[in-house]
């Protein structure tokens, strides 16, 4: 006789008694309730912390997209500035630096800033209505470098101290080294905060696989009786703890992502303030590109995948406690 | 089929509650297991059951050493036991046809496979009518017969039952065991722990007696 529900005759003959099959006995309930899990809290923690890091990451995004722009664009030019000396035609020093830049290969571009131009400069800290001829104010050249081409600043330089020594070449390599240092702190806090939001949902979702598992254990052990093993019993619960994970991932990322496809909008209101005006200088138009949103949405679907391996992790530590 | 070799087993530093049990269980054999109260029957089912494991001595099941034996190991071996415990163990949030269907289910059989066999023996130890019903709403003796359906469903090779007539009348008690009679008549080896006189009086059968933590046996 075979024994594990392959052919074989009925266990007991009801002969003429043989009832109709009811129509409502079919096995409609899952092995493990729903209910039993308490997936609101897990959900609220899970949505909480997939928004805390989609904000990190969008922040860290376009901070990183902003700072590359401002990088590439001060890249490209070259600052000149000519002092005025004692002994020395201010005018006729600038218009010789002017000449020296454009002969210099891979310039393709030189705007000397005019007398009124320089005064225009000051207004924001000295005021109008100054006349600029009583104050030492340096001339102003700016040069535009050809993409890819890299001038020899040194012959430059060289160049600069024959035809006007009071000259200063600036090729903005300091003020980049900064940006690069600050665009290299904030992805790395970003990366920090990320790290921490991830070991926090590791730990809530352990405590709750834990709670679940305790308030579920007289069905573990009903499980192990009928010959159940510790993957299909796991394969049980990690289903519940997979949905709560990507419910949780979607509200949070969702509501993220809706945050930032607002943000443009939000910006556009404050434009004019004073705060509207420094967030539009610092971060250009707030708003993410295409591939950012991606990134959200595959971090969403990475912290549900996260809450689902530490749930079936902490099932597996729990199962073997089970007998 | 079963094998046990100078047994012995003990809970913590606690005295030993089980000695030097020698004994086999031969395939499709009939036995009534026991004994006063707390003289060890429910722990030597357990041992059976392999939900422990002995303090000492050599417990062989189906040809394998249970001391070698891992996780999934033993939860293949328990595919071939079917046990019927004193406190039933049936999941609240099934109906009774699913508790007894959970086996099967377990196995990953379709439904339409089985659901004629459960619903025939549900039909048989007098749970038709009750086939919907959640535990919670069923009596002692309705969860005693889902329970003992559940273990039997299976058809297993070995089948393990702790008081199963404890919460039944008399002549429910004589319907279920004639049904366990069925089940070792199509090869099941049965053991069945019980206090009743009366239900071992209704069958010829190797008893094993369980004193003082000493099994003796009356063949």
């Amino acid at each position: 006789m075979s024994r594990t529900g392959d052919e074989h005759g009925p266990l007991v003959d009801l002969g003429h008694e043989r009832p109709q099959v009811p129509a409502r006995a079919r096995n409609l309930s899952p092995i493990v309730p729903r209910a039993s899990i308490s997936g609101r809290a897990l959900v609220a923690v899970v949505a909480i912390m997939t928004f805390l890091a989609s904000i990190t990451t969008g922040a860290v995004l376009l901070v990183s997209a902003s700072a590359a722009e401002w990088q590439s664009e001060v890249a490209s030019e070259i600052t000149i500035q000519v002092r005025p000396q004692t002994g020395r035609d201010l005018d006729r020093d600038a218009a010789a630096a002017t000449e020296a830049l454009r002969a210099q290969a891979g310039i393709i571009e030189v705007r000397p800033f005019s007398k009124d131009e320089s005064a225009k400069l000051l207004e924001p800290w000295l005021g109008t209505g100054l006349s600029i001829e009583q104050l030492p104010v340096p001339r102003v050249i700016i040069a535009r470098v050809q993409p890819g081409a890299t001038p020899d600043l040194a012959a430059l330089r060289a160049r600069m101290m024959q035809v006007a020594p009071s000259a200063s070449v600036d090729d903005h390599r300091a003020w980049i080294e900064r940006m690069r240092s600050m665009t290299g702190a904030t992805v790395f806090a970003g990366i920090g905060i990320l790290a921490l939001v991830i070991v926090a949902t590791i730990i809530s979702v352990s405590f709750a696989t834990r709670g679940a598992m305790a308030a579920n254990r007289p069905i573990v052990e009903v499980l192990h009786f009928v010959g159940a093993g510790d993957t299909y019993i796991a394969n049980r619960f990690l289903r519940h703890f997979l949905r709560l994970g990507l419910e949780g991932g979607l509200i949070g990322g969702g509501v993220a992502m809706l945050g930032f496809g607002f943000s443009e909008s939000i910006a556009s209101w404050f434009s004019g303030t004073p705060v509207g005006d420094q967030f539009a200088a610092l971060l250009g138009t707030f708003s993410l590109r295409p591939s950012g949103y991606l990134a959200l949405a595959a971090q969403a679907v990475l912290i549900a995948a996260i809450t689902a391996w530490a749930s079936r992790r902490t099932l597996f530590a729990t199962l073997d406690d089970i007998e | 089929m079963v094998r046990f070799e100078n047994v012995g087993l003990r809970y913590g530093l606690g005295p030993e509650i089980l000695r030097d049990l020698s004994f086999l269980i031969p395939a499709h054999s009939f036995q009534f297991l026991t004994g006063p109260s707390g003289a060890g029957k429910t722990s030597l089912l357990r041992l059976l059951f392999l939900s422990m494991r002995p303090t000492r001595g050599l417990v062989n099941l189906f040809g394998h050493d249970v001391s070698l034996l891992g996780k999934d190991q033993i939860a293949d071996l328990r595919k071939r036991i079917g046990i019927v415990l004193q406190d039933f163990r049936l999941l609240d949030h099934m109906t009774t046809y699913e508790n007894v269907a959970l086996p099967f289910r377990v196995m990953g059989r379709e439904e339409s496979s089985y659901r004629r066999e459960v619903i025939d023996l549900l039909k048989w130890v007098g749970l038709g009518e009750r086939m919907d019903a959640l535990p919670p709403v069923l009596s002692g003796g309705e969860k005693q017969r889902a329970a003992i359906a559940r273990a039997v469903i299976s058809r297993p090779q070995l089948l393990l039952a702790d008081e199963p007539t404890g919460s039944v009348d008399p002549t429910l008690g004589r319907r279920l065991l004639r049904l366990f009679i069925e089940l070792n008549k199509s090869g099941t080896a049965v053991i069945i722990a019980t206090h009743d006189i009366t239900l071992m009086d209704q069958y010829e059968a190797r008893r094993l007696v369980l004193h003082q933590g000493r099994l003796h046996i009356y063949e």
